[in-house]
């Protein structure tokens, strides 16, 4: 885990700042984060101990089956938090990963925490990747680090963050730890929208470039706020009907990264 | 609105070209991308330790033989515990609530010269009917939520599902129907809830109407109650815990077959199809935070439930109150309800007040127990100040309740028929609003209801025959 070097760290603005938890006082608040990733990765868990609630948790997959919201107060600041099903992916047609992609999509959260479970990262990566074509705005949340740790797993949390372009931060939500970290983590991308540099792997095979690459042109020629041309493009190409209806209905338009969005009129 | 059309016309093109494969092209080119990410930043060490015993707890709780019986020991064992454990308590907290306070209560209520109807409909009514609840249902909850919620963090319910999987398919119904019957243990409205984790219509519908046979909190007390008292004094004090135990098991699995057969039924009658195929992942164990569970459970499940019991009793202490002290002609109102529905209740081996007790109870199965005391305390004209709970709750031998029940006609045929229809009725009516609202079908809704009921009226009226025939 991360830890402070010296006591003046403690002073700096950057240093982790003293969290309000509001529970579910989200009467009105400056900034949404949405809270995705796998089922039981402990994305109730991480909700809770941000929130302070005692949203329902257990071991097993598919427990939360409500959308949870919650809010907490950091530097001044209120965070609206919405606790997403659990879903392997974004690409499918169940219930869950409608809502989770609906969300992403239209629910415009300033930050998208994506929760990982350490153990078996390979998988929880996958939603990731997805999820950075529809938002650059993430944070990457690797939990159950303790158990990783037992297993005999060590990651490399600052190669992945460099790689990535995104915040890596290591937890143990169970054990409270990590929560600085990531605090901070989440105020910089929500403060900072345009800070970081985003480089996600390329995940259109060679068949589809041309394609998805002459749909986006038109998209950004016609629509030059939408924010993610090319996820837009791959779903069009799939034909999702979702997709096609807020196309035609500018639903996309209001997506521009330069202003904090989610602020009641 | 001219150039999304255009947007849209070249999409629908370029898909003729790009063939039919292609969503599944993506699906494992970002799979191909996430593991050389994760190869280039994660680093094993050789020997991977903690999943050895991960790996042998599995080999016995999702063995092929060892499973079920592995599953059933363990709920009996929660059973066992959650009995044994709750009888001190409840005799204790009678003794404090209804025994203490309550003739404190009601001499004040006179010493300030308060009307006698008042003090009646306030201490007789309201505060009795809340302090039954409280001394019948809070123990069994307070030890019954906090296991199941250890081994729900344990990890160990979607083993259940992974256990009995294949007997669900067999009836038609869905694997993960087997998590929602787990979740309706503690709350049939919560269990109508989880079904959403089943995504097939058709399965899910079965799921929901099925779930009322999980046996729910609000039951427990009944079935904890009857078993004790009764079926548990017919034996040797010894194991007497133990066959009441098992009576409760026993009725348990009863229900487990109940929603079995009925699914089976619905699968091949109104909602006919194959059981589908779905993946579930049999998480790692986790050693579960036994103080936070302790905590969470006992202040999020067992006192939120306990206000919902509370707040449904007062209103239906202060209803059973009334209609047992309002006259009609010579007798009172609960007199003639109890009269009418007694002919009923003979042949289903219960009595018109176990039927009242139920009309009265439809908000909520927790009243159910209390109502059944005040109605018989209040017929039987007694003051209820010198009757019940002058004692231990739960004792057996000479046991006050025995003695109560038993001088209101009470046998063992009617205790084991309270159980078998506190197992097969309807949904209380939080439970019938969840599911109209999951639903949103009035047919559903009214199946639902009516499934157990009949089932509930054919069971008990059989046992009480057959009974009646062999025993005389």
């Amino acid at each position: 885990m991360h830890t402070y070097p010296s006591p003046a760290c403690e002073k700096c603005p950057a240093a982790p700042a003293n969290i309000r938890r509001l529970g579910l006082g989200t009467g009105h608040w400056d900034y949404v984060v949405a809270l995705a990733g796998n089922p039981n990765v402990g994305k109730s868990t991480v909700f809770n101990l941000l929130t302070g609630l005692r949203q329902h948790t257990g071991n097993w997959p598919g427990k939360t089956v409500v959308r949870a919201e919650g809010a907490f107060d950091l530097e001044g600041k209120r965070y609206k938090i919405v606790d997403l099903p659990g879903t392997y992916s974004l690409l499918g047609t169940t219930p869950d990963e409608e809502v989770a992609r609906e969300f992403l999509l239209f629910g415009r959260p300033n930050v998208t925490l994506v929760v990982a479970d350490a153990t078996c990262l390979e998988r929880n990566l996958t939603l990731l990747l997805q999820i950075l074509q529809i938002t650059g705005r993430v944070v990457l949340c690797l939990n159950l680090m303790d158990e990783a740790r037992t297993r005999g797993l060590s990651i490399d949390t600052r190669g992945l963050a460099r790689e990535l372009g995104i915040p890596v931060v290591a937890t143990a939500a169970r054990r409270g730890q990590g929560l600085d970290e990531l605090l901070a983590a989440i105020g910089s991308v929500a403060t900072n929208p345009l800070n970081g540099t985003p480089r996600p792997p390329d995940i259109m095979p060679p068949e589809l470039r041309d394609a998805v690459e002459q749909l986006t042109q038109r998209i950004r020629e016609t629509y030059p706020r939408v924010e993610n041309p090319a996820w837009v493009a791959l779903r069009l190409l799939e034909g999702d009907p979702r997709t096609a209806k807020a196309l035609e209905q500018g639903e996309f338009e209001n997506a521009d990264a330069s202003t904090p969005t989610g602020q009641p009129a | 609105m001219n150039s999304a059309k255009d947007i849209l016309h070249t999409a629908e093109e370029l898909r003729w070209e790009l063939g039919p494969h292609f969503q599944d092209e993506i699906a494992a080119k970002v799979s191909r991308e996430a593991s050389a990410l994760a190869a280039r930043h994660v680093q094993h060490a050789d020997q991977p330790s903690g999943i050895s015993w991960q790996r042998r707890l599995d080999l016995i709780l999702t063995g092929r033989w060892t499973g079920l019986p592995a599953m059933a020991l363990l709920f009996a064992m929660v059973l066992w515990i959650t009995i044994e454990g709750a009888n001190v308590p409840s005799g204790m907290l009678a003794g404090l609530l209804v025994d203490k306070i309550h003739p404190w209560l009601k001499a004040l209520t006179l010493n300030i010269g308060m009307w006698p109807w008042l003090a009646g409909l306030l201490v007789d009514g309201m505060y009795l009917s809340s302090a039954w609840v409280v001394s019948v249902m809070l123990p069994p909850m307070a030890i019954f939520f906090p296991l199941f919620t250890l081994l729900e963090d344990l990890g160990y319910l979607p083993r259940v599902a992974f256990n009995l999987d294949r007997i669900f398919q067999k009836a038609g119904a869905h694997g993960k129907q087997a998590l929602t019957m787990t979740m309706g243990l503690g709350c049939n409205a919560a269990g109508v809830i989880a079904t959403r984790i089943i995504d097939s219509p058709r399965e899910r519908l079965i799921a929901i109407i099925t779930n009322n046979f999980s046996l729910c909190n609000g039951r427990w007390p009944t079935q904890i109650l009857m078993a004790t008292i009764f079926v548990g004094a017919l034996a040797p004090p010894a194991i007497s815990g133990l066959v009441a135990s098992a009576a409760v098991f026993f009725v348990a699995l009863l229900g487990f077959a109940c929603a079995l057969g009925s699914s089976w039924l619905l699968s091949h009658t109104l909602l006919k199809g194959e059981a589908s195929s779905f993946s579930l992942e049999l998480p790692p164990y986790r050693p579960p935070a036994i103080l936070r569970t302790l905590y969470t459970s006992l202040i999020d499940r067992t006192l939120f439930v306990l206000w919902r019991a509370i707040v449904f009793a007062v209103p239906a202490g202060a209803a059973i109150w009334l209609i047992a002290n309002t006259h009609l002609g010579n007798h009172s109102v609960a007199w003639w309800m109890v009269t009418a529905l007694d002919p009923l209740g003979w042949v289903m081996g219960l009595t018109g007040v176990i039927l009242v007790a139920y009309i009265v109870a439809i908000p909520a199965n927790e009243i159910v127990i209390p109502t059944i005391l005040m109605l018989t305390v209040l017929l039987s004209g007694s003051s209820p100040t010198d009757s019940p709970g002058a004692g231990v709750l739960f004792e057996t031998e000479g046991h006050v309740l025995h003695t109560l029940l038993t001088s209101a006609g009470w046998t063992t045929l009617t205790a084991v028929c309270l159980m078998l229809f506190s197992l097969l009725h309807n949904p209380c009516s939080t439970t019938l609003y969840t599911i109209y609202k999951e639903t949103g079908s009035w047919r559903w809704t009214t199946l639902s209801a009516a499934l157990p009921l009949a089932l509930g009226f054919i069971a008990c009226t059989l046992l009480a025959a057959a009974w009646r025939l062999v025993l005389g």
